[in-house]
């Protein structure tokens, strides 16, 4: 099986993130940047694939600078056998980026693309359903389950009200929840192995695609402030404050 | 300018309060347009359901009528509604950010080349919509360029719909579906069994974290305190991934957001990722044993206590003060 798996890089989750006071960004000189935690279950649900269907191939792609680069390493040395860096300086847009993703799927020849349900920084979530419709692949969304017979996908989604099961065949495109697996560390042997391994650049402009971006983010603001709030010496205070002073119950 | 089409999420013949907030919000962004605000029900069969909807305020309601509708899957609604789209001549495609409707918006938005805004908290007059990143540390002001745009709204940004002095008119239009196109198929849907109030609608939250240790802690410990006060039950993620409650328990950045009047984080240490789903709150209270945990530095009111002493101790006091 061809599988195709789209990373992103963001700042680390634990990062402290700041607004710059021009509202351009965020300031980026305390960030470490690590793979999109969701996209790295992505990279292990394809090693998996990959184990129990030998013959497969895990192809990491990602749209980005070249200093991007390290991050699909990281997934070299968890396991992937090759990478792809979509090269690009400016911003680009859900569309963009599933109509990126689109070209090298179809290019690969994928028989499934797995990618992160939403980036950690961005919070969209929807590149990969995106990126279903352009195919004309069936989507299976927050997927904390993959089960494959053959050609047939059975995945078990988490939505609102609990357990969602669908099915379909290949090729598809599948989004990972945060369940769905608990990531490898990439191994010694696997980091030195990932320096042979291909990682190729493609400029974004070279793929002949409308890139010109239809979401513009204007500025960004940081939230309003919760005022401090206080310690209470018990549970009777609690209470009592809760009654008299908030008055929510 | 077109028309605000409302997706009208339902299931069972019910709807729950989010498409009465989807309602609210596209009836905002319809005034703010000089525009109409119509609510779409899909369905096989969605004509009571639509009867109802149109108690809400939304100019028109379209039941949209399929055998390929009954059950929601993603390549069918998609299709049902760019196909409507195309109709109707609507410039807005707007629901609320549930489940579904992070599922189908953005397939409906790439069918119609058409940008998307997720999770928006807010509709300017400019044009402009607000919308949180970086699990909210950050506010994004966002521009949608194009004929058609889709928006999704936060649930808990919006105020939920109220009855309307008269019900609008309902049109029963059949979908345009090519049947033989679609491909997914709908297995089961195993839905928590619950009496108490819905995690996204109730007035008070009780949430438990890791520091219950155990699935059987929470209905021992946690469930007497969060039925005493008719709560909503929560949890972080430490206390999903552990396997001490269902997933759709979770709160947090990319769980469920809340923001009751009152929530009631027990035995969590309060991670940027929980603080996320539950920040705005209107009042916090926490209650740990780690008098350093994050979550202190967001609650109202915070009780450094062990919380198997503390919250038996909580049920109590709410007993004395019910008696009164």
């Amino acid at each position: 099986m061809k599988i195709l798996v789209p990373i992103k890089r963001v700042p680390d989750p634990a990062t402290t993130i700041r607004v710059l006071p021009d509202g351009s960004g965020i300031a980026t000189d305390n960030v470490k940047w690590v793979i999109n935690p969701f996209d790295e279950i992505a990279i292990e649900e394809a090693l998996r694939i990959k184990e129990k269907q030998p013959g497969s191939e895990v192809v990491l792609v990602t749209i980005g600078q070249s200093t991007w680069q390290e991050q699909l390493r990281t997934g070299l040395a968890m396991g992937a056998d090759r990478a792809i860096l979509v090269k690009t300086d400016g911003y680009l847009d859900p569309l963009s980026l599933a109509r990126i993703l689109a070209k090298v799927a179809g290019d690969e020849k994928a028989d499934i693309v797995l990618l992160g349900k939403q980036a950690i920084d961005d919070d969209s979530n929807q590149v990969g359903q995106m990126l279903a419709e352009m195919l004309g692949w069936p989507q299976a969304t927050f997927a904390s389950k993959v089960e494959f017979a053959d050609k047939k996908v059975t995945v078990i989604r988490e939505v609102d009200g609990g357990l969602e099961t669908i099915a379909f065949n290949l090729p598809a495109v599948v989004t990972t929840d945060l369940r769905l697996n608990e990531p490898r560390y990439a191994s010694l042997p696997g980091i030195m192995k990932a320096r042979k391994k291909e990682l190729k650049e493609v400029p974004a402009e070279s793929l002949g695609l409308d890139l010109a971006p239809k979401l513009k983010i204007k500025s960004l603001t940081a939230p309003p402030k919760r005022q401090a709030g206080r310690k209470v010496g018990s549970v009777a205070e609690l209470v009592g404050v809760l009654h008299t002073e908030a008055k929510v119950i | 300018m077109g028309d605000v089409l409302i997706f009208a999420e339902h299931l069972g013949g019910h709807f729950p309060k989010t498409t009465l907030t989807a309602i609210h919000a596209g009836v905002e962004l319809a005034q703010k347009r000089g525009a109409n605000a119509i609510a779409v029900v899909a369905g096989d069969a969605p004509e009571a359901v639509a009867a109802e909807i149109a108690k809400y305020g939304a100019s028109k309601v379209i039941a949209l009528v399929h055998p390929a509708l009954k059950n929601y899957l993603a390549d069918a609604h998609a299709a049902a509604l760019t196909a409507l789209v195309k109709k109707t001549g609507a410039e807005f495609v707007l629901t609320t950010a549930t489940a579904i409707g992070k599922d189908l918006m953005p397939r409906l938005a790439a069918r119609m080349n058409a940008p998307m805004a997720s999770e928006i908290t807010a509709i300017n007059d400019d044009g402009t919509f607000v919308r949180p990143m970086y699990a909210g540390n950050a506010m994004a002001t966002i521009e949608l360029d194009g004929p058609i745009k889709v928006i999704t709204v936060r649930g808990t940004a919006f105020d939920a719909a109220k009855p309307a002095a008269a019900a609008s008119a309902v049109e029963k239009l059949e979908a345009e579906i090519d049947a033989a196109t679609l491909k997914q198929e709908f297995v089961s849907f195993n839905q928590t069994k619950s009496d108490r109030p819905q995690l996204t609608e109730a007035r008070i939250v009780v949430s438990g974290g890791r520091g219950l240790k155990s699935g059987e802690n929470f209905t021992i410990v946690l469930e007497p305190l969060v039925d005493e006060m008719g709560a909503a039950m929560g949890a972080s993620r430490a206390a999903v991934d552990a396997g001490f409650v269902p997933n759709d328990l979770q709160v947090g950045q990319t769980g469920k957001v809340v923001a009751p009047e009152l929530y009631v984080a027990v035995g969590i240490s309060g991670a940027i990722q929980h603080l996320a789903g539950m920040k705005d709150s209107k009042i916090i209270v926490a209650i740990n044993k780690d008098e350093e945990a994050p979550i202190f530095s967001v609650a109202d009111y915070g009780l450094v206590a062990d919380l198997f002493k503390a919250v038996p101790e909580m049920v109590e006091e709410l007993k004395k003060v019910k008696a009164h």
